[in-house]
């Protein structure tokens, strides 16, 4: 099954661009995507949503992991989600540690 | 080094297994899986049932092996099982003989009486798929939410101020003007209006996962009715989804967290309305959900026939002094306070939770005794219904090791009368504002014992108490007959809604009165939200079925009222700046400070002097100050005269110390804003009387 997200990640920074609908189908793979990065140095993990439909609980939980398990320095940015998908962020608390903003600048470039 | 627990030791089919650990029960995540625990003194066999989320089917259906049973215990671990895909049930064998109290039935799907999140019923009042065999779903919760060093609050019980709240209710009116109207999500986007209010401590009536269609039906004219309320508890442990806009993200346990965290940041306390006294199981003829089928003779009180006692009103009753039935509120207690930070419990008809096996009462009931003692639970508050619809009626008497504090309904019963003018009442009252020691003293019980209330979502709200003579429930359709008769209410001269000045004006000051009353009144106090704004039910006085307009508050009151609410938050920082207002012990109605004058005195037209004759509607009384919480944290001197005859009367006030003199603080004969003056700027009274209207209640302070 064609998964509906791509990681790239290179210096330090993951650049994940999440699409469709990120669901107990998806998230799981996602997980394990993220598990990767464990032990790694990861300063940023960036999910690009602009074109993320809708997200299960189980979608939150692998975001949820990405904080909580790659390393308590790690930043992790949402960008460009849609408001209903940011309301559930807020709803729920994860705007304690996810940084929501509209576009993203790649410090890593500048 | 990996543990060497944590390694599979079967296999069923795709699933690889390990015998579980027993404790703790329900569904728990552990390296590697989840360990799942249920117990049946009854069952033959148990086999658990793994459904894909939202799939009528069984994806898996994984019997426990005998070697994983230990004493009446199945549990089991299963490995690399992806918890948020799943939905679990158990299935259970075992004799049907309900003569004997078994009714086990093996082609049932049985939810876990420890889920911890319970789903299918994601959003509110979307009509199920009846068809379903599954209704109510298990599913498995993560532990990982960020709680901030949160923790629960421990205000101490004579500081609180309790707001009494239906989750949905609150803010469902479309005069809410919140994204999410109906949610706890909105109630955290009140938090705002709940400070600028001054409640300390919200009340939750049930948000434990209930079904809101249970017994559902259409009026005559096709309105669907609905348990709105929601006293019938389909899983102990489990948020309702329905209250959360998250919930069918399936993220309502984050959304009811983030709620308490941020209500504890702004300094309210939460505490929920628990439903031990009957499940919505039913009697009989009712639904097997869970515990009906698990292990229906331990969970239910049963005939010696095997049928169901029903001192709950609601069919069934349950078990709560069976040594397992006990443990499994204990761990339901706990869990909310560590793993939700809530900070106590309202226990709805909690004289059953003192019933032994066959029903009868107990003297020192075991559950009562645990949970006063239990360690866990040794700060959050603990507060009785103190009466069940068996007939046991414990106000005063509940038995309590001084943890146990109780909704007082003589408080209710005696305010109310005394606010209508009802003669021969000045004596109860006079017991009533000094923290009802008739009820209470004995024991060592101080104040924190009475819950203080003249309104609860039981009955008429404040606006209705005094705007209607009669219940009008006729939109519930059972002809008016359902709902209390005796309100001890009063229209004020016309019943419902009117534009008479004269009226609406009496109607306001009589519920300023009523709330004043309530807030000088030593003990617990607690409002009805809405309350504070006049919100009505135009007269239905019992709206347990009612998800409409009568039930939600309509916020437009809040600018109609606008003086009402101003008299509330005034007078709710009244109470606050007046240390005199919230012992925690009852008087002792002496000089034992050697400040001249006795901690608490009664008077009446003349000073010293009270009138508790069958005629008096008048009665005055004064604190002392400096005798305020035994002298620990001095106040004013503080003299509360009440006025509930239909005549103006003079009051000679009782001489204060040299250099001190009396200051109108609250006059509720006045109108807007001249009712309530500000901390600094209350006018002095030169002579030693003051004329206190027709049903009317002032306060001075002595400074």
């Amino acid at each position: 099954m064609a998964e509906n997200f791509t990681v790239d990640f290179k210096g330090g920074v993951a650049k994940i661009t999440l699409s469709g609908r990120l669901d107990t189908t998806k998230a799981p793979a996602l997980t394990e995507e993220l598990k990767k990065m464990i032990g790694q140095p990861v300063s940023r993990i960036v999910f690009f949503a602009k074109d993320l439909e809708y997200i299960a609980s189980s979608g939150l939980r692998a975001i949820v992991f990405a904080k909580q398990k790659i390393g308590k320095d790690t930043k992790v940015y949402l960008i460009g989600a849609h408001d209903e998908i940011k309301d559930v962020i807020k709803m729920t608390g994860f705007d304690n540690f996810l940084i929501t903003q509209d576009t993203y600048e790649d410090a890593t470039n500048s | 080094m990996d543990r060497i627990d944590i390694f599979p030791t079967d296999t069923w089919g795709d699933f690889r297994l390990r015998p579980g650990k027993p404790m703790p029960f329900g569904a728990t995540i552990v390296p590697g899986g989840v360990n799942f625990s249920v117990y049946s003194t009854g069952a033959y066999s148990c086999e658990l049932v793994l459904f894909k989320k939202h799939e009528p089917k069984p994806h898996a259906i994984i019997p426990f092996p005998d070697k994983y049973r230990i004493g009446h215990v199945f549990a089991m671990i299963v490995f690399d099982l992806d918890y948020e895909e799943y939905e679990y049930a158990y299935r259970m064998d075992g004799p049907f003989e309900p003569s004997s109290g078994h009714r086990f039935d093996k082609t049932k799907f049985l939810m876990d009486p420890y889920a911890a999140m319970i789903g299918e019923r994601d959003v509110w009042g979307t009509e199920p798929d009846w068809s379903n065999q599954y209704q109510h779903r298990a599913r498995i919760v993560q532990d990982d939410f960020d709680w901030e060093g949160d923790s629960p609050k421990e205000i101490p019980m004579e500081e609180l101020l309790i707001y009494e709240m239906h989750v949905r209710g609150f803010t469902r009116h479309e005069s809410s003007g919140l994204k999410y109207p109906g949610t706890y999500a909105a109630i955290r986007e009140k938090i705002p209006y709940l400070k600028k209010l001054g409640v300390n401590c919200l009340e939750l009536m049930p948000i434990h996962e209930f079904d809101e269609f249970e017994n559902c039906r259409k009026t005559a004219d096709g309105r669907r009715l609905l348990n709105y309320w929601g006293y019938s508890n389909v899983g102990f442990f489990a948020p309702k989804a329905g209250y959360a806009a998250t919930g069918k993200y399936g993220m309502q346990v984050d959304e009811l967290k983030t709620m308490i965290k941020d209500l504890h940041k702004n300094g309210i306390e939460v505490i929920l309305d628990v439903v031990f006294n009957h499940t919505a199981e039913g009697n009989e003829n009712g639904p097997y959900i869970s515990y009906k089928g698990i292990d229906n003779k331990t969970y239910y009180i049963l005939t010696p026939d095997g049928h169901y006692y029903n001192f709950s009103g609601c069919g069934n009753t349950l078990n709560c002094n069976h040594p397992v039935v006990r443990n499994m509120i204990l761990d339901c207690l706990r869990y909310w306070v560590v793993e939700y930070h809530v900070d106590g419990f309202r226990f709805d008809l909690a004289a059953i939770l003192g019933r032994d096996q066959s029903g009868a009462p107990m003297h020192n009931p075991p559950l009562l005794e645990t949970l006063a003692f239990d360690p866990i639970l040794g700060k959050c508050k603990l507060i009785a219904e103190a009466w069940d619809a068996g007939g046991l009626y414990q106000v005063g008497s509940f038995p309590s090791w001084d943890r146990w504090a109780e909704w007082n309904g003589k408080y209710r019963d005696d305010v109310r009368k005394f606010l209508k003018g009802d003669p021969g009442m000045t004596g109860a009252i006079s017991q009533r504002v000094a923290g009802s020691p008739d009820l209470y003293h004995w024991g060592g019980r101080g104040t924190r014992a009475t819950i203080n209330f003249i309104t609860c979502h039981d009955g008429f709200t404040l606006m209705d108490m005094v705007s209607y003579n009669q219940k009008h429930n006729e939109a519930n359709g059972e002809n008016n007959n359902d709902g209390g008769n005796d309100n001890q209410s009063w229209n004020c001269g016309c019943e419902g809604d009117t534009t008479d000045p004269e009226i609406l004006r009496l109607r306001h000051k009589q519920i300023k009165n009523a709330v004043t009353l309530l807030l000088v009144s030593q003990g617990v106090p607690m409002i009805l939200s809405g309350d504070e704004f006049g919100n009505t039910q135009f007269g239905n006085n019992n709206a347990y079925c009612q998800d409409c307009e009568i039930s939600w508050l309509d916020w437009t009151m809040l600018k109609k009222n606008k003086d009402l609410f101003e008299y509330f938050q005034k007078m709710i920082a009244f109470r606050r700046n007046h240390s005199a207002l919230r012992s925690s012990r009852h008087f002792q109605y002496r000089d034992y400070l050697g400040s001249g004058y006795p901690d608490i005195s009664w008077h009446g037209v003349k000073a010293w002097q009270p009138d508790f004759s069958e005629g008096s509607r008048l009665f005055a009384f004064m604190l002392c100050g400096k005798h305020a919480r035994q002298g620990q944290e001095p106040d004013n001197m503080i003299y509360v005269a009440m006025n509930m005859h239909w005549e103006m009367h003079g009051f000679e006030l009782p001489k204060l110390p040299a250099g001190l003199s009396w200051h109108a603080a609250v006059n509720t004969d006045m109108a807007s804003p001249y009712d309530i003056w500000k901390p600094g700027t209350e006018p002095r009274l030169d002579n030693g009387e003051v004329l206190v209207g027709p049903r009317s209640i002032m306060i001075l302070i002595g400074k």
